[in-house]
């Protein structure tokens, strides 16, 4: 097999998905547990679930996805072009530098070092340093484009593209900051000002580091694995201008009801609705890609986990701009149902898709038949289902639970229940989303076994990258 | 135009997409920084003191917005729970703002005065010595660190300097002097009990 420079730095993005998906989600278990049994902060200030909850969700999104998806974006965008990777040593760079970003993670959030911007928490030295990855990062994908030898640009790197520009623009703007020290450093905005910046921030964070950078994924691996042409060409064009530019909009649902000014609150709340649209085009348009090829679903576990992902996705996509409408909020807000929420998209859909999209990826890369066992692909396909199934139930029965009972009023106009006794009702709730947290998890080890023995295996003479 | 036209040329895609994904922005952001009503502060609204700034910077160290909010919704039972719902112009002065995402644990907008400082010293460094249900973990450290007292010097100059805080120059200047050697426990401390008391609990 002739290995070429674009495989080699895929292989190690490849391989550090997985170990972080692992260390992120292992992080997730563990003060998933805290919560059901608050004794496990042992009184020590690195391991307190206030100190690791950011490190779990910078971990799972930017260690876990961000490395899924600039391996898997360098990988489309050669093959689709037919071309090289454009500055070879530039995207070597680029690797490196994002594990270091990383570890620095690793070594700033556990030990107080935050700026508190919900999955924006990374201190003002390490936001500069990313800024200049992501300029790198764009140049070698942006380069690797503009010498393709394909007259079209293939539609999956459209959301690569939208993916790569937009998070530079997020990025800079949510993290305007003046220094006080080297780690301390103040917002620009003031309070209301600040509240909506950082989650026009955070929406868009979702919508275009976990969808349309995911949906790039899709548009590639889906296609690929099902031996089948993207179903409707037109649907494409028409859902990723409608994606993009009403995403953008839908930031201020995460503020219904606070001190935003109502008109910012409505407009958000419509854009949301809309949102519905675009976003099941995506999921159509994948799933229908199966159209005449459906027997796969039922012989090919890679498959199944690509097309239940995109089921998940539906299924936030219907779910989140349903939780924006103000009355549905005025309930979902603050409680663990966001939390279901939340998971549904990123162990439902993004996720699985990076991991239906490694399965197909890693044989092809190291020169493989097929992974080493499709009988463990089907394994991980069930305990990760199941997981995150036992997961967002039980949060969203806490969730509703606990909105219930907030709002709870006696006739003489107090409240029936005091704040604690909400909590007391949810323990058994949070030990059932650690039974859930754990089972994807063992998930993970499963694939990366497999993984092992893939890579160990006898090289298959003759395959084709 | 032909969209066959963009899929040849990633320049004129690339535009075009940083076109569209500015208007959200520019019609939703801007605007708000103009309007009076949210960048105003309330009129008993302070500047945080040199104690309470240092708990502040400390409450968000310890990541306690991961759990609490600070941000009272205008329904009913949360104005019984929790006080008289919060208002734009009582944040001016919070950068960053601290209205969170979760109630783990409650509210605390208007915790200010609720609880004796006792209380809260108990509660953080054992939360279940007083509410036995409490899943909060316990912040014994903060009893034996100290405040940096430097940094809350040069964190006061920086918001008046470049935010126009009215910091007068007395508090300046005496600002390190007044938390030298105090802990960072007294500092949060100080802080929570400032938190949303420039309107009374119950405020028509």
């Amino acid at each position: 097999m002739k290995t070429n420079f674009t495989d080699e730095i895929v292989k190690k993005f490849a391989i550090v998905t997985i170990m972080w998906g692992i260390v992120g989600m292992l992080v997730g278990v563990f003060i998933a547990a805290q919560l059901a049994w608050p004794a496990l902060n042992f009184d020590i200030p690195f391991l307190t679930y206030s100190r690791l909850r950011p490190l779990h969700t910078n971990a799972v999104i930017f260690a876990f996805g961000g490395n899924a998806l600039i391996g898997t974006s360098f990988y489309v965008a050669h093959k689709t072009c037919k071309a090289e990777l454009f500055a070879p040593k530039l995207a070597s760079f680029v690797f490196w530098a994002f594990q270091l970003i990383i570890v620095a993670a690793a070594l700033t959030l556990p030990f107080g070092y935050t700026q508190s911007r919900e999955y924006a928490e990374l201190i003002w030295p390490i936001d500069v340093f990313l800024t200049i990855v992501w300029v790198a990062y764009a140049i070698v994908f942006f380069g690797t484009i503009v010498k393709r030898q394909e007259k079209h640009i293939y539609v999956a790197n459209w959301f690569y593209a939208a993916f790569i520009i937009t998070i530079a623009l997020l990025h800079i703007v949510n993290n305007l900051q003046i220094p006080v020290n080297w780690h301390l450093s103040y917002s620009v905005y003031p309070g209301a000002v600040d509240a909506l910046v950082q989650w026009w921030y955070g929406h868009n964070a979702v919508g275009f580091f976990l969808t349309a950078g995911f949906l790039g994924m899709m548009y590639y691996f889906v296609p690929k694995q099902a031996e089948r042409p993207v179903y409707s060409y037109r649907l494409s064009i028409v859902h990723f201008w409608a994606l993009i530019s009403s995403y953008m909009w839908a930031g201020p649902h995460h503020l219904q009801y606070t001190s935003l000014p109502d008109w910012a609150q409505s407009l958000g709340m419509v854009f949301s609705l809309i949102l519905l649209a675009p976003s099941w085009g995506g999921m159509i348009n994948g799933i229908m890609t199966l159209s005449g090829a459906w027997h796969k679903l039922r012989d090919d576990p890679i498959i199944k986990i690509l097309i239940v992902s995109l089921s998940f996705y539906g299924m936030s996509t219907f779910e989140g701009p349903m939780m924006s409408v103000k009355t549905v909020n005025a309930l979902s807000h603050y409680t663990d149902w966001t939390v279901g929420h939340v998971h549904s998209g990123a162990l439902g859909w993004v996720a699985l898709m990076t991991i239906g999209s490694l399965y197909v990826l890693i044989p092809k890369l190291w020169g493989r038949k097929s992974m080493y066992s499709t009988k463990l692909i089907n394994a991980h396909f069930w305990i990760a289902t199941l997981g995150i199934v036992l997961y967002i139930a039980s949060m969203w029965i806490a969730g509703v639970m606990q909105g219930l009972m907030w709002r709870d009023i006696n006739a003489d106009g107090s409240v029936v229940y005091s704040f604690i006794e909400s909590i007391k009702a949810t323990y058994p709730y949070y030990i059932a989303r650690f039974l859930g947290g754990t089972m994807f998890l063992s998930g993970m080890f499963i694939m990366l076994y497999n993984v092992i023995k893939t890579i160990k295996s006898d090289k298959v003479s003759g395959e084709a990258a | 135009m032909k969209h066959q036209k963009l899929e040849k040329n990633i320049g004129l895609m690339g535009v075009l997409i940083a076109i569209v994904v500015s208007f959200a922005g520019l019609v939703e952001i801007v605007p708000l920084m103009f309007q009076a009503s949210v960048v105003e502060p309330h009129p008993n609204l302070k500047p945080y003191t040199a104690l309470q700034l240092a708990g502040r910077d400390i409450y968000i160290s310890e990541g306690c917005y991961n759990c609490h909010s600070q941000q009272i919704r205008p329904f009913v039972d949360e104005t019984m729970r929790y006080g008289h719902y919060s208002m734009a112009s009582e944040f001016v002065y919070d950068r960053p703002f601290q209205w969170g995402s979760k109630r783990t644990g409650p509210d605390l907008h208007r915790v200010g005065g609720k609880y004796s400082d006792e209380w809260h010293e108990y509660h953080l460094m054992d939360p279940r010595s007083v509410v036995p249900e409490s899943n909060m973990p316990g912040y014994p450290w903060l009893a034996e660190q100290t405040v940096d007292a430097e940094q809350v010097a040069a964190g006061m100059k920086t918001l008046k300097d470049w935010f126009g805080h009215p910091y007068t120059d007395a508090q300046l200047a005496s600002a390190k002097a007044d938390v030298e050697g105090k802990t960072k426990l007294e500092a949060v401390i100080a802080y929570l009990q400032v938190l949303g008391t420039s309107i009374p609990r119950s405020y028509k």
